[in-house]
């Protein structure tokens, strides 16, 4: 947020209070939880909120917040924004759950997106995307390029989201390559690029030769080019660093969302709903696998998203134990939404504890 | 859980590294506090050090001039601040609290453009022999020439305060002011000195983030390290020694907190995540058992009128 733009509001909102009802604009506010230019999470969502300037112009103005903390001041940040007169605000990341449901009952006018949440309320919808399809097909790619068999993976937060895409991707590096092995590093943040740059050495110093994150930052990147081993974009396509080390990505792609939203808030026939998108609809997409993975294997890779995309497959496809060997999914099945939303446990064969 | 897959030799080599940022901005900010100034503005320095050396290193090819821009950088922030404190009579936390904030911002405009460009490469120091030896070599002798920039450092901060009649005055002035104000002391420019220097370590420190660790711009990258940087100073009671054992402690166990993680320790990761912060902090304050104390007039604004 700028400050030209909080004293323009300031002004609108002293001066010209009454043309400013007048003119009718829709406004719509993003909370981020890193800065715009982390070349991963933050960034496609804003890259979201351009679109949304681009497609409805003068008719819409947005505002944002850059590196909301996630706990008390998510709440204040919010607020702010609905005092300023937004008509809709997203919420970009999982920890402002509570603080969303919590403004969202003080402004019962005001319409509320959650990213990545499951608490929804009449004002209040909840959206994300199927992150773990695109990682099922990284998993595959990963075990296929690995030649040390040992695969490392920069976690987060232990939330289902995380767990999740580290379940897609160990089933599917597991299925091409038995004797794959993840190692798993909790950063317990969600950018903080020495950090990142840190679990990747350690990761790579233990012998990992291709590295997985799911934190929001590129330094990751820069050290396993440094170390020559191969990793994949996240969030966003990182293709700076193409063909080597990264070799495929994961891309949110939040703009037609954002946008259909918008357009239901002008319309007046906003809902509070639960959208869970994959790749099929274009909310996950797959970024250019580089020429640094041999073709047969990209072209397996595609075919996967392909059948992904038609839902002939499903990444959590019995059959599958969990990690404690207690069966999970018979032969065939597929697992509910429910479960994987609720997602709090490994599958068989990955190592170690998840933290409680 | 295996740990033979922790090589200790790689694990003490990227301690270095990793402690490297930490050391230079708290080294610098101790000779700022020695000298009576609480400057808590080193998070805005390093951020401004780290994109200023980023992006000459990056303009001219040459990490070195970098660095020097680096330093530069965080020089005159910190002036900024010496103007605020030392001319204006500004508070000195509020205007440190303000730097900050002031140096995210304007690193984040200054940065507009250097995002996912690749720094050039600071060229390892490998020293013939000494760095070919099986243990040593690797964690002693394969730096590059920052590291061993910032342990000479180290030495150089310890010995002019504690041996030289510079270091003296330095200190009088940070105990009381008035007292050396009284001697003919000029108060206002040895504080502006500490300021400066203070600046430019936090700086290269920054650039040391940017331009080795990372190494890449991002906005926001040095992510709390000025404040981790800041409490060093404190809990090593304001001595040059300390602040290196801290920041090694810190470093050290932040690495070893994600090897042993990888490693599949059966320790839980919210305990292990924490350990750098409070091992570090626990042994420096049995450490700091002893009588020493802040310096008399830290955070007290000075005026000759007094």
């Amino acid at each position: 947020m700028s400050l030209t733009r909080i004293l323009t509001s300031a002004v609108v909102a002293l001066g010209m209070a009454g043309a400013a009802v007048a003119e009718d604009k829709t406004k719509v506010g993003f909370i981020y939880v890193g800065p715009i230019g982390d070349g991963g999470w933050t960034y496609e969502h804003d890259q979201g909120r351009l679109a949304v300037e681009e497609h409805f112009g003068d008719k819409v103005e947005t505002v944002y917040q850059e590196s909301v903390p996630e706990g008390a001041d998510a709440e204040r940040a919010i607020t702010q924004m609905a005092l300023q007169g937004a008509d809709l605000i997203f919420t970009t990341s999982f920890g402002y759950m509570d603080s969303t449901i919590n403004v969202a009952s003080k402004f019962p006018d005001v319409k509320f997106e959650h990213a990545t949440g499951f608490k929804t309320a009449d004002n209040v919808s909840v959206y994300s995307a199927r992150f773990y399809e695109g990682r099922a097909i990284q998993g595959h790619i990963a075990g296929k390029m690995t030649k040390s068999n040992v695969i490392g993976y920069i976690a987060s937060f232990p939330i289902p989201e995380v767990i999740r895409g580290i379940n897609a991707a160990y089933i599917h590096a597991k299925a091409v390559n038995p004797d794959v092995e993840f190692k798993v590093i909790w950063v317990y943040t969600w950018f903080d690029p020495p950090k990142e740059a840190d679990a990747a050495t350690a990761l790579i110093d233990q012998g990992a030769d291709v590295i997985l994150q799911h934190t929001d930052s590129t330094a990751p990147q820069a050290a396993a080019e440094k170390a020559g081993v191969i990793s994949f974009g996240q969030a966003s396509d990182m293709s700076e660093y193409a063909p080597l080390p990264r070799v495929s990505s994961i891309i949110d792609n939040w703009a037609p969302y954002y946008v259909a939203r918008t357009q239901a808030v002008i319309d007046g026939s906003w809902e509070s709903t639960e959208t869970w998108d994959g790749i099929a609809p274009g909310m996950v997409e797959i970024g250019e696998i580089s020429d640094a993975v041999p073709e047969d294997i990209k072209a397996e890779a595609l075919a996967m998203k392909d059948a992904i995309a038609s839902g002939e497959y499903h990444p959590f496809t019995g059959p599958l134990n969990k990690q404690d060997g207690t069966p999970w999914l018979a032969e065939g099945e597929v697992a509910d939404d429910g479960t994987l939303l609720g997602m709090d446990f490994y599958v068989e064969g990955l190592t170690a504890e998840i933290p409680q | 859980m295996d740990l033979s897959s922790i090589n200790p030799t790689l694990l003490l080599a990227s301690l270095i590294v990793a402690s490297t940022p930490i050391l230079l901005a708290a080294l610098g900010e101790l000779v700022v506090e020695r000298a009576g100034v609480l400057n808590l503005g080193v998070e805005g320095m390093m951020i401004t050090g780290a994109i200023c050396g980023f992006a000459i290193a990056v303009n001219t090819g040459s990490p070195f001039v970098g660095f020097i821009a680096a330093a530069m950088g965080g020089a005159t922030l910190a002036f900024l601040f010496a103007i605020l404190t030392q001319f204006t009579l500004a508070n000195q936390v509020a205007s440190g609290l303000a730097l900050t904030l002031f140096g995210l911002g304007l690193s984040a405009l200054l940065g507009q453009g250097y995002q996912g460009i690749k720094p050039p490469a600071t060229a390892s120091l490998d020293i013939p022999i000494l760095s070919d030896l099986p243990v040593l070599g690797p964690i002693l002798f394969s730096h590059d020439l920052m590291v061993y920039l910032a342990l000479a450092l180290v030495a150089a901060v310890w010995f002019v305060l504690n041996r030289t009649r510079a270091g003296l005055i330095l200190r009088a002035v940070g105990e009381n002011h008035g007292a050396a104000h009284a001697l003919g002391y000029k108060v206002i420019r040895i504080r502006i000195l500490a300021i400066l220097f203070g600046g430019a370590c936090a700086g290269l420190g920054g650039a040391y983030l940017s331009l080795v660790r990372v190494p890449q711009w991002t906005e926001g990258m040095t992510a709390g390290s000025g404040w981790i940087a800041l409490a060093l100073v404190v809990f090593a009671s304001w001595k040059a020694g300390r602040v290196l054992l801290g920041a090694w402690l810190f470093g050290g166990i932040s690495v070893l907190q994600l090897n042993l993680q990888a490693a599949g320790v059966a320790i839980p990761v919210e305990y292990l995540s924490m350990s750098p912060y409070l091992i570090t902090i626990l042994v420096l304050v049995i450490m700091s058992a002893d009588k020493s104390r802040a310096p008399g007039s830290l955070g007290r604004t000075f005026h000759a009128s007094d």
